[in-house]
């Protein structure tokens, strides 16, 4: 494959390792609480990190390379359901809000579990929460490692053994060296590169393309379902692509690797910042990757593997090395999503269960060591399971990213603002959201026309009430003391 | 001990609400003009730029129209608080 695309793609790699080597020498230096500092940038992210940060995490490698490809193949339709995520850029921050930032720094919380501990005081609630974060979030971490590796080697015509290996080394050595603030300012980075990649990459899809005009009737003419919101084969029906909302919209709340970073931020100040930025940032790189997949068609017809229409598109429509930065950004997606999951099972592994059950005493240096070499292991183990991914990994990681909205949303949501709400109504939503869950995805794929997350997130929601106000009684005396206030 | 009733819980559960509304007014646009507009067959179709119209309404002016809310609602609504427990002693 070409130097000229190469050169900027490596380039990229090596500022991404100045930074976290950056990064890493300010960790060094604070050390007032590794935990905080390595975990969290010890609560110091500015509004314009904390959007991109965000908006890096859950616009993962789907909306990145499997979005476009997928609008590719349906139209306009798929790029309306892309749309549903503009709400997630405002959504998260204004739900968890002040009330989740306040809450996990008076339990000095650094991850998800932390909070809940703090909030329910239930070991059973924390140990199901961390045992549901590291099994899901690894799996999915797992195959955005395939995904990243298989990226590097369509474009330099390595074998994928070594691009994965490539892959592992660099998300490894900063993530394990920086943490979170590395990752942090990495991901912002990494937004900047995929707002001005997408638009460059659109206007120059538009040109090659004779106009929109111009594109619209080349679409119209192979098929006119493709400029409907219903699909290329009309399947995409109000209901189901509505549903989305709740998928990758309101109910990203409930995703651990975005709530980590609605109590990572320095101020409110910081907080609203991000909630503008990250509206404008989100809204606009999901439009402009989705339509320069659907815009791709006239130009490019024909792509059967819908993963490669970005890459090819970017060949055909841009110079090599400029393509070469903006073929940068889907691999900016991926690596973002993959270290900020890489540091969220580890503090799973060394914060929820080791320093909580197994050796609550653990020295300062013992946990700092544990840190680095949890992250160590979980890369190696990541990067064997990539080399030759079992089946079941596959469908672990498309059943993560609901599995962990229907576990966590209401214990965040409702135990932020609901002061009846009690462990055992905690853990009988997470329950019944995770168990209906499966059920419904593997039994009925979906039902009622509806993405299969919608009913246990119903499901959860009414598990935590009932349950929370059956048990009223027998958690009276510590409510007072431990529940929210509001 | 914080002091049962919070003064900054009262601002978070107004913003929280402010999310919800946002969310509401958000969807419904999105809704009614994709398929409100869209649901004709294409040949019916008007186009704005060379977009289909209810694609340019519902997605484009959509988000336009919400980024500028989200600005607007942030600005004039949100208050500024602090984040940490100032009246505890016992935190580094």
């Amino acid at each position: 494959m070409n130097v000229a695309v190469i050169i900027p793609l490596v380039l990229f790699l090596v500022i991404i390792f100045a930074v976290g080597f950056i990064a890493s020498r300010s960790l060094t230096k604070s050390g007032s609480d590794f935990m905080q500092d390595y975990y969290l940038g010890g609560r110091q992210l500015g509004g314009f990190i904390l959007a991109m940060t965000m908006i890096a995490t859950y616009g993962s490698a789907s909306s990145f390379i499997g979005g476009p490809g997928v609008a590719y193949t349906e139209g306009l339709g798929w790029v309306l359901l892309a749309m549903a995520q503009v709400v997630s850029g405002y959504f998260v921050l204004m739900i968890l809000g002040k009330k989740f930032a306040i809450m996990a720094r008076r339990y000095n919380a650094v991850t998800l579990t932390d909070f809940l501990k703090g909030r329910y005081q239930s070991k059973w609630v924390v140990i199901t929460a961390a045992f549901s974060i590291i099994i899901f979030l690894f799996s999915a971490m797992a195959a955005q490692w395939v995904g990243g590796a298989r990226l590097i080697e369509s474009l330099t015509g390595l074998s994928y053994t070594s691009a994965l290996f490539i892959f592992a080394v660099s998300v490894l050595i900063y993530v394990i060296i920086g943490g979170f603030k590395a990752v942090a300012l990495t991901d912002m980075i990494q937004g900047v590169v995929m707002v001005g990649g997408t638009l460059i990459l659109l206007i120059a899809t538009i040109i090659a393309g004779g106009g929109i005009s111009n594109i619209m009737a080349d679409l119209t003419a192979e098929n006119p379902n493709l400029i409907t919101p219903f699909g290329a084969e009309g399947s995409l029906t109000p209901s189901y692509v509505s549903s989305f909302w709740i998928l990758v919209g309101v109910a990203v709340v409930g995703l651990p690797q975005v709530t980590v970073r609605a109590m990572s931020y320095k101020s409110s100040r910081a907080m609203h910042r991000a909630l503008i930025i990250g509206t404008f940032v989100v809204g606009f790189i999901m439009l402009n990757m989705h339509l320069i997949g659907v815009f791709a068609r006239p130009i490019l017809p024909g792509i059967e593997v819908g993963d490669t229409v970005m890459p090819l598109i970017a060949l055909e429509v841009l110079p090599p090395w400029v393509a070469g930065i903006v073929l940068a950004a889907p691999m900016a997606a991926i690596m973002s999503t993959v270290d900020s999951l890489l540091l969220l099972v580890s503090s799973s592994v060394v914060k929820d269960i080791y320093v909580n059950y197994v050796k609550p005493d653990a020295t300062y240096q013992r946990v700092k060591r544990m840190s680095f070499g949890v992250t160590a292991v979980l890369g190696i183990l990541v990067f064997l399971m990539a080399l030759n991914p079992p089946d079941l990994l596959i469908w672990l990681n498309l059943f993560a990213f609901g599995g962990l909205e229907a576990t966590f949303i209401w214990p965040v949501v409702m135990g932020l603002y609901w002061k009846t709400g009690n462990k055992y109504g905690a853990l009988s939503s997470m329950v019944v959201g995770i168990g209906s869950y499966i059920v419904i995805d593997v039994f009925y794929t979906s039902l009622f026309g509806l993405h299969s997350v919608v009913f246990p997130v119903v499901l959860s929601f009414i598990a935590y009430v009932v349950v929370s106000l059956a048990t009223k009684h027998l958690v009276v005396k510590e409510a007072g003391e431990i529940a929210a206030e509001s | 001990m914080p002091p049962q009733e919070d003064y900054r819980f009262k601002i978070a559960n107004r913003e929280a609400l402010i999310g919800v509304g946002l969310a509401v007014i958000n969807f419904v646009w999105w809704f009614a003009f994709a398929y409100g507009l869209g649901s004709r067959p294409p040949e019916e179709y008007s186009y704005v730029f060379g977009i289909p119209s209810w694609f340019f309404y519902s997605c484009i002016v959509g988000f336009i129209l919400i980024a500028a809310l989200v600005t607007f609602v942030v600005k004039v609504f949100f208050v500024e608080v602090p984040l940490d427990d100032e009246e505890e002693g016992d935190r580094s």
